[in-house]
């Protein structure tokens, strides 16, 4: 999802080179009085930038351009501005930033998105900064107020001290002088031994409202007059509802309204209670698209064929395969597939809308403010400047929230309705029209030499291409650098490497991003095979990536860390075992090792995960340890049960009966390390997920000699004979 | 029709149908959004309350059969102790992640601790595991039950911690 995705490596490498120079440049303007956000009062303002505010009284305002959707940017974001503004974070108030690609774009991501565990990575530098210039503007007011030399000055918790006198202002008293002074070009940001705030375990800013019941998710938003509707959706992907008889549903005590949409019917009454049951009461009948004919079978078959039929397009290419496989004194070559996954974040898809004449409302969570935005102004006509986004907390992204079909069927609702309503979707809803993440069919080939070692390593991602709808401009030449990220590539060191794509669509399946994007199924490929080459070369899992990781020393750190914490080696009963996985993604290493016992029946219960991780410099550790414990449990559970299936065109699965979810009785205890490092920092929301599949799978094989190449687990294949 | 349901200690006249998921009129009809919707189908107890001290799913429950009964949501949770309690652990131990399960999860928890003080994991994976969490928070839920439960039993009335409503 970036338009910069050659590749996120790369950024990693230059950001420290370009200073994240072209996002300040953006974030930054001229004068000092002049930021954005919807200030109540900007004369009595100090916005150095677009994301700090200060009034002449109350706590300072710290505004969040990526959206907090568990991940923790409402508190890791705020660390770094607070960091070099020497705030507490007691002191702050945080606002959730408006839509503008101008000031709040991720550079990574191309626009005002919230995905691809870029936040911290992204924002690392230019949010110092912001800290930094704000502070030494303060500084410079304060000097000039007390007529001594800015030297002799320093901010201290939200005041400026003047050391020799031991005067003190709050920056609240200093907004009017410190407004009127021109941006300084350069600022010093602080070396990190000096750092006070990150690196430390600061508490979420957001936990208390959340544990209150307080916190006012999208689904929450509520306003005098609002009404609620329900909503079915054609449930074959491109079909179409006929005329329907309505008279039913307005039979129902509440129910206010029937709207009937090509492709949907929506309820609307006054309380979601009413809206449900008029829908269920609705006789719908829908007219079959083209996509009638769906079935699981058929795309599992057409995705096959592409992988030997298709045009492959090389993605990346080292050295010489074709040359260097004559050489190799045995040829490995295996298939693996993964399945279409649903995200079902435990807050179904939803959007309130309020469309006027002269404007438009909508309150919502959505990881793309803009795009939001955008689609609201498109629909109705409006100008941009009309639409007013109300960005609420998230329950549960994971990718899905990227997408806004849910604003693009509520504002299309809301045209139809006299004032708020509230568009919620069913679990079923959510469920049966996801834009999941693909299924892939995966070929691999490496030829070894004569120690079992890779000399060539030959890979052929056949599937859909995110990518190419999501942001046509970042598809080119037809290749989709996420379709291939973390495959074949660092840490290992391959001498001879052919990555090929091969796109291939499943028909009428709209397919998206989804929690660890290309990591997830790409590092199921690579530490599946790894796992499978040092069985047959005879070696420890762990001692055959250690080989290949001497040119790696992070992953080759964060392997060894983990393998010792879980006692790799150490004996085991029967039906039990470890595996292990090693991954790169997002600038982050991380290496884990999962412990199964696997019952007669073919059950597999995890008994445990330590997770390694080296993700550069820690901004909050505690938040980056709860990311990979749950990234773990959300990887595990998609791992262990679920797949998206289609019959005649229809999604099977519809709620958490037969798509089910890790429960606490059957979810382990994941131990985190993090490694101490200065590199920069690495993005962490999506790495557990992508890291433990391949772990859970290497475990099931250590435990039953019974090697898994398609996921999810296939319990019966498990079965003790 | 017309009915009187008690929630955290006041009463509340609605105009609904009697088979109304208590979910909707708790959310919709009285504006209190801590209980939340997850299923519609009590399979992941998003929408956890007590209904007489028992922990229910109000997205199953029709309003007709809490008339008469109490009521308490996550709203009311923070006045009573159990619950002010697990509320104080959930944020030593910074359970919340996207937190939108959270309410659901302290419910049941409170529910539990009210009824085993002292509960084994045993206990709490059994009162837990209807209660799904997507971010994955389960083994932070589970110390921080532990947690309170251990300040419930040695600190007695003192665990009753600076959560008060806002």
């Amino acid at each position: 999802m970036t338009r910069s995705l050659t590749s996120r490596r790369v950024f990693i490498q230059t950001s420290a080179a370009a200073g994240g120079g072209l996002l300040l440049s953006l974030m930054l303007p001229q004068r000092a009085g002049a930021g954005a956000a919807a200030a109540a009062d900007i004369s009595a303002s100090f916005m150095p930038n677009a994301f700090i505010r200060i009034g002449r009284t109350g706590p300072i305002t710290l505004i969040v351009h990526m959206v907090e959707m568990g991940q923790g940017t409402f508190t890791s974001l705020p660390m770094l501005i607070a960091e070099e503004l020497e705030v507490d974070l007691a002191q702050i108030v945080v606002e959730a930033a408006p839509p503008d690609d101008k000031l709040y774009t991720n550079p990574i991501n191309g626009m005002q998105a919230t995905g691809t565990s870029a936040s911290i990575r992204a924002a690392w530098e230019p949010l110092r900064q912001c800290g930094a210039i704000a502070r030494t503007l303060l500084i410079t007011a304060a000097a000039k107020l007390w007529r001594v030399e800015e030297h002799t000055c320093h901010a201290y918790k939200g005041s400026v001290v003047h050391s020799p006198s031991g005067r003190s202002v709050r920056y609240q008293l200093l907004v009017d002088a410190a407004a009127k002074l021109p941006v300084p070009g350069a600022v010093v940001l602080k070396a990190r031994k000096d750092f006070k705030l990150i690196g430390t375990a600061a508490k979420r800013v957001d936990a208390k409202d959340k544990v209150l019941g307080q916190t006012v998710f999208g689904i929450d938003a509520r306003v005098a007059g609002m009404k609620f509707a329900a909503v079915a959706i054609c449930p074959e992907f491109g079909a179409a509802l006929r005329p329907t008889d309505d008279s039913a549903a307005l039979k129902v005590s509440g129910v206010r309204k029937v709207i009937q949409l090509h492709d949907a019917v929506a309820v609307v009454a006054d309380h979601t209670g009413a809206a449900r049951k008029g829908l269920a009461a609705l006789q719908l009948n829908w007219d079959s698209g083209p996509n009638a004919a769906i079935d699981s079978a058929a795309i599992a078959r057409q995705m096959a064929l592409a992988s030997t039929t298709g045009k492959a397009l090389v993605a990346n290419k080292i050295g010489d395969v074709a040359g260097a496989r004559a050489h190799a004194v045995s040829q490995f070559e295996q298939v693996y597939e993964l399945p279409l996954l649903a995200h079902a974040p435990m807050e179904p898809m939803n959007c309130s809308v309020h469309v006027r004449v002269d404007g438009c409302d909508i309150w919502v969570g959505t990881q793309v403010q803009t795009r939001a935005q955008a689609e609201a102004a498109r629909i109705t006509g409006l100008p941009l400047a009309a639409v007013k986004l109300h960005s609420l907390f998230i329950g549960g992204g994971f990718g899905r929230r990227l997408e806004i079909d849910n604003i693009n069927l509520a504002v299309r609702i809301g045209q139809q309705v006299e004032g708020p309503v509230n568009v919620l979707w069913s679990r079923e809803e959510d469920m049966q029209h996801d834009f999941y993440r693909p299924c892939y069919h995966n070929r691999v080939w490496v030829g070894l030499d004569s120690h079992g070692m890779p000399l060539t390593w030959q890979h052929r991602v056949t599937g859909s291409s995110v990518l190419a709808r999501w942001d046509p401009p970042s598809f080119k030449n037809g290749l989709d650098d996420d379709a291939v990220d973390s495959a074949a590539g660092p840490p290992y060191d391959f001498p001879n490497v052919l990555l090929e794509f091969v796109r291939c669509e499943p028909p009428g399946i709209a397919t998206g991003w989804w929690r660890g994007v290309g990591s997830t199924h790409n590092v199921f490929i690579v530490e599946s095979v790894m796992d499978e080459l040092a069985l047959a070369a005879k070696i420890d899992p762990v001692e055959y990536r250690r080989r290949l990781l001497k040119g790696s020393p992070r992953a080759l750190g964060v392997l060894e860390k983990a393998a010792m914490m879980a006692d790799w080696g150490k004996p085991l009963p029967a039906r039990s075992g470890r595996g292990v996985s090693v991954e790169f993604a997002f600038g982050t290493y991380v290496a884990t090792v999962l412990q199964v016992a696997v019952t007669a029946g073919g059950e597999v219960k995890v008994e445990g995960a330590v997770c390694a991780v080296d993700c550069g410099v820690i901004v909050n550790p505690d938040t980056v340890k709860a990311q990979i414990e749950g990234g773990t449990i959300f990887g595990l559970s998609a791992a262990l049960f679920n797949e998206i299936t289609l019959a005649n065109g229809r999604v099977d699965q519809s709620n958490f009966n037969d798509y089910r979810m890790l429960r606490m009785l059957e979810a382990p205890r994941v131990k985190v390390h993090l490694m101490e490092s200065a590199e920069a920092p690495g993005g962490i929301g999506e790495t557990g997920t992508a890291a433990v599949a391949p772990a859970l799978i290497n475990a099931i094989f250590a435990a039953t000699g019974v090697r898994l190449r398609k996921l999810p687990v296939a319990t019966h294949d498990l079965r003790a004979i | 029709m017309s009915y009187s349901i008690n929630v955290n200690g006041a009463d509340h006249s609605v105009e609904v149908e009697g088979d109304t998921p208590l979910l909707w009129v708790l959310r919709d009809v009285l504006g209190m959004t801590g209980t939340k919707f997850g299923c519609a189908i009590a399979l992941c107890g998003a929408c956890t309350v007590h209904l007489d001290g028992r922990p229910v799913r109000a997205c199953t429950l029709p309003v007709a059969a809490a008339v008469g009964k109490r009521v308490r949501t996550i709203e009311g949770a923070s006045s009573e102790k159990v619950s002010a309690s697990l509320m104080a652990a959930w944020l030593e131990l910074e359970v919340v992640q996207c937190g939108y399960c959270q309410p659901g999860q302290i419910m049941s928890a409170s529910a539990l601790l009210a009824d085993k003080p002292n509960p084994s994991d045993g206990d709490i994976d059994h009162a837990m595991s209807g209660n799904i969490c997507r971010c994955g928070t389960y083994q932070r839920i589970r110390a921080a039950i532990k947690h309170a439960a251990t300040h419930l039993v040695t600190d007695g009335e003192s665990s009753d911690i600076a959560i008060g409503t806002q």
